[in-house]
Order: structure tokens, then C-alpha cells, then sequence
């Protein structure tokens, strides 16, 4: 199966999405390039704005990935509530 | 207090379309064909426009709350760099090198995306994709914008970096970026956004971006980092942008395919020669270096290129022909290109040197199956040359490939020792390319890169010289008559790193003397 993956500049603004994905897609992986967190999944993962919002506690909008967003891997499926990655072939 | 209640919005998707597309019409004073005259010319087939899945789908007031966002950020980083002499925390001067490559060579390239997509964003009959093209133009004229704001800062301190985009119009390195990019917007919309959307930042971006911008980190230039990484969440749009596009004709038509493989074959080979220079400044260029050109090639090219391309077999879409040469290719073109700046050094904008003993070792490391055998002995040679007073430059003109304009230093695949010639006759003429897959792109369209402006050939036509030359005059030196062409300050932008202005006056500003600061 091949890997999705996404990368975040590696920053406190990154940090929740970061740890929502890690959360929600239990076999995600995170590395560190310099300056940035790059997470790989296999297949498909998920970035959910309730799981972001449970952890800072306020209201999120997941266009806001844009701004700490650098790059990423796979087709993309995103709605109000929910950001996918996969490679469904 | 009451709770307030939320009203019912429409759904990311449906807002979307009802700002975008569903505000299009078809026109009824003018025929649709008469209006949207160019998308069909390439034998490209859509059915139903309103198959076109959009993108990210950023309405215009999101677009610009989160641009303006990077933009602010962006700025602050620019500004800090500046007023704390950011420039000083470099890594070593020879670092700046790469960067004088980036805004004279991959700068302007972002001009020509912006004005490549504000055509093909009004060519598309579908609004869908016009709305997606527009809004990637402002994006690249963004980043022509930022990475000259970031990259201007060491214009002030270093030399090579005066002359962008009158260098970038004429000097003999940089017509390899420019015709690549001539070649892609001089196409229709579909090849456009075929070669640029989907080959370019799709298939090779990582590869640019990411090793790059790491590199920059790791050398203690955080205007080019932050500029990158920036720009790079642009890109990951623009990478939405060119695997939809792909899709959409695949499925529109199976008579697509053929055209969008040859495409794809075309500009894979393209974007991989246009690579060279990035390889070249990722592995000889980076004094703290990151990772191996060759590394980054087996990560961004091969590990995601297999998955791509396992995803588009559906469609009956298989790797680019010219991927086995490209993957063979990892263990030898830096050192091919660097040589080759090594060898012109009079002639470019920029400073060259030997690597160390240390870089050396570092390149045997990385390149276990061809440093040492094919390109060490090479750099041992010119190293004794010069310590002998011989420094070699190369005086005569390269040969260039009529197709990617880069000198004909490539070698046959599995063999490194044996430079590859290929010709072609075209109407009594005879050209000459790098490789099979060069000349297999000439022999597609002859008509179009017999107009090639190749510098060699323009120099010796006598294109290259301001108009007040005198070639009669006592004294009359080509070269230098095509340096001051060039805007190239002989003596300051030009020759060895060993014994610059870059080089003593970096030294100074950090408190040391040039032979200090070697050790």
C-alpha cells in the first residue's frame, strides 16, 4: 500500500493538528526534517477539526491548515468538518 | 443569555461551487468556441465540464485571510533577517552561491507560472478549472514577489545578485530555465497545466523545495527557509491543481491518454534536466549539507513517483519513459553540472571552488558506485592545476541540446565515461541533443525548437554584444564583450570563491581574516 503523507512547519500554531493527526490515524508516523513535522500514514489519514478543537479549546476552521501547511501526498477530499489524504488505488 | 444559534451554512463544497462556477454562464452573443477559442486544438476531449472536481476549494475571502496570514508572518522572519544581519549567521559564504543560482534561475520562473496561468485561467471552457488557474497565478506571482523580497536582503552585501531578470534574458545557464518555460506556456492550456501542475509541482516539487529550503535551514539562512516553506503550502495546492487536471482528462476521454502519456514523458524528462542545477547546488553547494541529491531522489522521486504512478495505472498511464535513465542519472549529474560552473566559472554570475578533502569524502560516502572511479580523479586534476598556477577555464563554447539547452555533458546510460551525442535532420539543418529522450521531444515538434535561442550559436552570430560594441576596434575582446552584455561585473560576480569579494568581506564582518576563517 502507499503512503500519504503531509508536513506542517514545525511551530506552536502546527502543534495541535499535529497531535490530532497522530491521535485520529493510529498509524501515522511523525519525523522531523529541519523546520517542519512530516507525518506518513499508509494509505489514507485524516485530519478532523472536532479533535483539533477539543485540544485548544476554541472553534477551528481546517482552511487554517493553510497557514502552517507545507506540503503533502495523495488525493485530497476536504469539507467543513474533515481533511483527507489517500491514494485509494 | 441566550445560546446563540448557529444558522444553517452551506457545506464547504456547495459555498465553494456557488461562489465560483455556478457564476459562470454560457454565452449566447458569442458562440462558447468563439469565446474559449484554445482548449480544444491539442485534441484533448471533455464531454462535461461539470465533472471538474475542484481543488482545495478556498472562496476568495478565505484566500485572502490566509495569504495575508503567510504574507505577515513572511515579512516579520524578512524583517528580522534584516535588521539583525542575518546574513552574517550564514553558514560560509560559498552558501550565498546557491542563492545567486535561485533568484536568477528559479525567480523569474515564477513570473513566467503567473503569466502561464493567467492565460490558460482564461482558455478553459470550464469555469472550474479557469477559477483554480487564476487563483495558482496570483499565488506565483507571489512567490516571484516574496523570494525576490527574500532573497534582495543579500544583494546588499554579496555580489552576482544585481542583475536578475536582465541576466535570466541572455546568460547561457539560465536560457535552460527560461526555455523550459517558454516551451510549457508557448503550449496550450492542457500542456500547460500537464507540464507545469502536474510534472513540475506535482511529480519534482519536493525535490526543489523541501532538501532545498532544509539545505538553506541547516546553512543558517532562515529569509530562504522561511520564504520556502511558505511558498511550499502554495504549492500544495498548486499540486491539487495538476493531479485533477490529470484525472479529468483521463476520464473525459480515453483518447486522451495517449496525449496526456506523451506529455507526461515529455515534461518528466524536462523538469528532470532542469533538475541538474539543483542537484549540483544540493550536494557541492551546501557547506553543511542535508542530505544527497541522490538521497532526495530515491525519497521525493522514487518512493512517491512508484505511488503516483501505481494510482494512474487505472487509467491505463504507466512512468514516464524516460524514468529508468532519470533513476540511473541520481549517481552522476552533480557532478557533472558542477563541473561544468567549475569550468565556465569565467563566465557565470556566481563563485566556484574544489570541494575539501572532507566535502570529498562526504561525496564518496553518498556516491559509493561513482565518485571515487568516475569524478574524484577529475576534481584531484583540476585541484593540482591550480596549485600550480593553471586554474582551468574552459574558453571555447559548449555545444548545447537543442531541446533543454543544457551542455552536452551527459552520459550514456551505464556508462559514465562516454558523453551522448544524438542528432536529428530538420529541413537541411542538423541538430543536436543530450540524450534519446531530448531528441525524441525534438522529433515530436521540430518546428518548434529549430527556433530555439541557443547563446553559443546568438554569441557567435554576434547577438550578444550591446549596440555600441565595435568588434574593430584595438583591444576588442569577445568574452568580456559578452560578460558586459550580460551586466557581469568581471573581477566581482565571476571566477574562484578563493580569493572573492564574497569571500574577504565575509570574512572581515565576522572578525576574522580570510585564512582564519578557513580553518
Amino acid at each position: 500500500m502507499s503512503n500519504v503523507f503531509i508536513a506542517f512547519q514545525d511551530n506552536e500554531d502546527a502543534r495541535p493538528i499535529i497531535d490530532a493527526i497522530l491521535a485520529d490515524n493510529t498509524e501515522a508516523e511523525a519525523t522531523y526534517p529541519t523546520g517542519l513535522v512530516k507525518i506518513i500514514a499508509p494509505g489514507k489519514l485524516v485530519i478532523k477539526r472536532e479533535s483539533i478543537e477539543e485540544l485548544i479549546g476554541r472553534s477551528f476552521n481546517l482552511q487554517q491548515i493553510h497557514v502552517n501547511l507545507v506540503t503533502l501526498s495523495g488525493h485530497i477530499d476536504e469539507d467543513d468538518d474533515q481533511f483527507s489524504l489517500s491514494w485509494t488505488h | 443569555m441566550d445560546t446563540p444559534v448557529i444558522k444553517k451554512k452551506l457545506g464547504l463544497k456547495d459555498r465553494y461551487a456557488a461562489m465560483t462556477r455556478d457564476l459562470a454562464w454560457d454565452t449566447t452573443y458569442q458562440p462558447m468556441e468563439k469565446v474559449f477559442p484554445y482548449d480544444k486544438y491539442e485534441g484533448i476531449k471533455i464531454h462535461d465540464w461539470d465533472k471538474w472536481e475542484d481543488p482545495f476549494r478556498l472562496t476568495m475571502d478565505a484566500y485572502w485571510k490566509y495569504q495575508g496570514e503567510k504574507e505577515k508572518k513572511l515579512y516579520a522572519v524578512i524583517e528580522a533577517f534584516a535588521q539583525n544581519n542575518g546574513q552574517l549567521g550564514v553558514s560560509d559564504a560559498r552558501y550565498i552561491n546557491a542563492l545567486k543560482l535561485f533568484l536568477t534561475g528559479v525567480t523569474p520562473l515564477e513570473y513566467y507560472a503567473y503569466r502561464g496561468f493567467a492565460h490558460a485561467g482564461r482558455q478553459f471552457t470550464g469555469a472550474g478549472a479557469r477559477v483554480a488557474c487564476q487563483m495558482q497565478s496570483i499565488d506565483e506571482l507571489r512567490h516571484y514577489q516574496t523570494e525576490t523580497h527574500a532573497l534582495s536582503h543579500y544583494n546588499k552585501y554579496f555580489n552576482g545578485l544585481h542583475s536578475p531578470q536582465h541576466m535570466f534574458d541572455r546568460v547561457w545557464y539560465l536560457s535552460v530555465p527560461k526555455s523550459f518555460f517558454e516551451d510549457a506556456y508557448t503550449g496550450g492550456p492542457f500542456e500547460f497545466l500537464t507540464a507545469v501542475s502536474f510534472s513540475f509541482e506535482y511529480v519534482l516539487t519536493n525535490l526543489l523545495f523541501v532538501p532545498f529550503m532544509s539545505g538553506a535551514a541547516h546553512n543558517g539562512d532562515m529569509s530562504t527557509v522561511t520564504f520556502g516553506f511558505s511558498a511550499q503550502s502554495d504549492e500544495s495546492r498548486h499540486m491539487t491543481l495538476g493531479i485533477e487536471c490529470i484525472k479529468f482528462m483521463l476520464e473525459q476521454d480515453p483518447g486522451n491518454v495517449p496525449i496526456v502519456q506523451g506529455w507526461i514523458d515529455k515534461w518528466f524528462w524536462r523538469g528532470y534536466r532542469l533538475l541538474s542545477i539543483v542537484a549540483m547546488m544540493q550536494d557541492y553547494m551546501l557547506p553543511k549539507r542535508v542530505m544527497s541529491w541522490r538521497e532526495s531522489w530515491e525519497m521525493y522521486v522514487e518512493e512517491n513517483g512508484e505511488a503516483l504512478f501505481k494510482d494512474l495505472a487505472r487509467y491505463g498511464i504507466r512512468k514516464p519513459k524516460g524514468w529508468i535513465q532519470a533513476c540511473e542519472g541520481k549517481d552522476h549529474i552533480s557532478h557533472q553540472t558542477f563541473a561544468v560552473f567549475y569550468n565556465y566559472n569565467a563566465a557565470a554570475a556566481i563563485h566556484t571552488w574544489i570541494p575539501s578533502e572532507e566535502e570529498m569524502a562526504w561525496l564518496s560516502e553518498k556516491y559509493p558506485e561513482t565518485f571515487d572511479t568516475v569524478y574524484k580523479p577529475r576534481w584531484d586534476f583540476w585541484r593540482e592545476e591550480a596549485a600550480k598556477g593553471n586554474r582551468f577555464y574552459q574558453k571555447t563554447l559548449p555545444m548545447l541540446c537543442q531541446t533543454c539547452q543544457i551542455p552536452m555533458i551527459f552520459t550514456e546510460l551505464g556508462d559514465a565515461t562516454k558523453i551522448a551525442y544524438r542528432e536529428s535532420d530538420y529541413l537541411g539543418n542538423k541538430y543536436h541533443c543530450c540524450s534519446d529522450h531530448c531528441k525524441e521531444i525534438f522529433d515530436n515538434e521540430p518546428e518548434k525548437y529549430v527556433q530555439a535561442w541557443l547563446p553559443p550559436q546568438q554569441i557567435y552570430q554576434g547577438n550578444c554584444f550591446k549596440p555600441d560594441v565595435d568588434p574593430t576596434k584595438e583591444g576588442f575582446d569577445p568574452l568580456l564583450a559578452v560578460l558586459d552584455y550580460y551586466n557581469m561585473k568581471v573581477g566581482s560576480d565571476n571566477f574562484d570563491f578563493d580569493g572573492s569579494e564574497d569571500q574577504k568581506n565575509f570574512a572581515a564582518w565576522n572578525g576574522d581574516t580570510v585564512d582564519g576563517a578557513k580553518k
